[in-house]
């Protein structure tokens, strides 16, 4: 009697087609064996990876939900959620009009690690597999290029290693970097990434052993989420007053899992205080907000959810329709569900935007 | 709205809860010490499935520092995104006012009763000297 009871309405799905942007596959260390050298895999087992938090085997924060994911998304086989292609299709991939989806995966790869050089080689071994475990089985999943990305040199030669492959969508950083992403450490990324012609997506969350808010360490998860968009607006800022698009006229970021609420008033506050401190960085050309405008876009989950629905889309425009892109963020607790998470409000071209038509152009996908 | 008998007393033990369908809609019935509930298995925030969320207590808190942990086993908690409801009421614990689960009428009738009609048990067989499950829907 115990029955499967979720069917999307099947008059949206036969119209409707989904490009995400944020999928979380899990792979475990033996997963990357294969593609570690044997000092690299006895460095792990020796000293396992030394990420910048206190806690060893967990999160600095509890999450809502065992590892962060939705209690359904355990597959019944065992194992990991998201770590069961089988699984995962029947789930999320088949379940909805999936036609791509872009693989952030988060840990284990290396980055934010301590050893710059472990941190590089987890990075390659988690591209490796990123296409051996999934994309070869499933081509819709799309990798992303983990960079040891607190090393600029380490990380444009592993992005000029992957350049040219399409099976690749992005360059993946994370946004606690151990300083503002604008600096000139970080500027050999940049410049790989434009070079190679791809995406910069900056993930949320990482571990930099800075505090997560600018002020120390706060008390709760809902601190440690809410918190992602005033670390976002410091590196977005960073960015841009560094110069970096300047030195990197072609580069596109994309902002995942940040919200985006804060981005217009972002521009309009910068855009205040450069007309008056020119002087300061006159290495910018234009109005700050016009590089927000041109270089970024953002991804919907968690999107903000307005008191009142009409704001969430003046919001929106202020953002920019073409800027904006659906991801869904399986297998994690706040998941968005393709067919339910956007405005029902948003018309039919506007939605399929969204959904899939921005993601299509700005990866290039046929 | 018909009685349809979903499940034998047996079957659904206190503290247990158990996923049925009726006329192709997925319900999920609980059992709270001896009293049993049906809600809609369909978080009406974004539609995750409520039977495979856990069951937890509320926990109230009247100033920092001072908490009150009662109800164990009385809030259902959605899989996805956390939002928690009163299996008792379908009210959801963050804006009860206006924010609810479907929940539909349970009754606990006993089979002798029950093979009279007019309900009807579609998938399973029922015996006088048992009690079952009936969901109004």
């Amino acid at each position: 009697m115990n029955i499967e009871l979720r069917e999307p309405d099947v008059r949206q799905t036969a119209r409707l087609k989904v490009i995400d942007v944020d999928l979380h596959p899990k792979s475990s260390v033996e997963d990357l064996k294969p593609y570690l050298s044997k000092r690299w895999w006895d460095h792990l087992q020796t000293f396992g990876a030394r990420t910048r938090q206190g806690f060893l085997k967990g999160f600095p924060y509890p999450k809502s939900q065992p590892l962060a994911s939705r209690r359904d998304s355990w597959p019944p086989g065992g194992g990991l959620p998201a770590s069961d292609l089988d699984f995962m299709r029947q789930q999320y991939l088949d379940l909805y009009p999936i036609e791509y989806a872009i693989m952030n995966p988060l840990s284990p790869t290396g980055q934010g690690d301590q050893n710059d050089e472990f941190s590089a080689a987890m990075a390659v071994a988690a591209n490796e597999f990123q296409l051996d475990g999934w994309n070869a089985r499933d081509p819709r999943l799309l990798a992303s290029v983990v960079v040891p990305y607190e090393d600029g040199e380490a990380s444009r030669a592993e992005i000029r290693r992957r350049a040219g492959d399409k099976r690749f969508a992005h360059v993946l950083l994370k946004s606690r970097t151990n300083e503002l992403l604008g600096k000139r450490r970080y500027w050999p990324i940049y410049e790989a990434a434009v070079e190679a012609g791809l995406p910069v997506g900056l993930h949320v969350f990482g571990t930099s052993g800075r505090p997560a808010s600018n002020t120390g360490w706060p008390s709760f998860y809902i601190e440690d989420m809410t918190e992602h968009a005033s670390c976002c607006q410091a590196q977005v800022a960073s960015l841009i007053l560094e110069g970096v698009f300047e030195r990197c006229p072609d580069l596109k970021v994309v902002m995942i899992e940040a919200g985006f609420a804060w981005m217009p008033p972002l521009g309009w506050r910068m855009d205040k205080h450069w007309k008056t401190l020119k002087a300061e960085v006159p290495h910018l050309k234009r109005a700050p907000s016009d590089y927000l405008r041109q270089h970024f876009w953002v991804s919907t989950q968690p999107m903000e959810e307005a008191e009142e629905p009409d704001h969430l889309m003046d919001t929106m425009t202020w953002v920019g329709w073409d800027h904006i892109m659906f991801a869904s963020d399986y297998p994690h607790w706040d998941f968005d569900d393709p067919l339910l998470a956007l405005p029902p409000s948003l018309a039919d071209k506007r939605r399929a935007m969204v959904l899939s038509e921005n993601a299509r152009a700005l990866y290039r996908l046929d | 709205m018909a009685g349809h008998v979903v499940a034998s007393v047996d079957d659904i033990p206190p503290g247990t809860r158990k996923l049925v369908e009726v006329n192709g809609r997925a319900i999920v019935v609980f059992n709270l010490g001896g009293d049993f509930f049906a809600l809609n298995n369909r978080c009406p925030h974004r539609g995750g499935g409520l039977a495979d969320g856990i069951q937890t207590g509320l926990v109230v808190s009247k100033v920092p520092g001072d908490y009150c942990y009662s109800r164990l086993g009385e809030m259902v908690k959605c899989p996805w995104h956390g939002w928690e409801f009163d299996i008792r009421t379908g009210k959801s614990w963050c804006d009860p006012a206006r924010l609810r689960v479907r929940q539909y009428p349970v009754t606990v009738r006993p089979g002798a009763e029950l093979v009279e009609g007019p309900h009807v048990a579609e998938t399973f067989p029922v015996r006088v000297e048992n009690n079952y499950v009936v969901v109004e829907a």
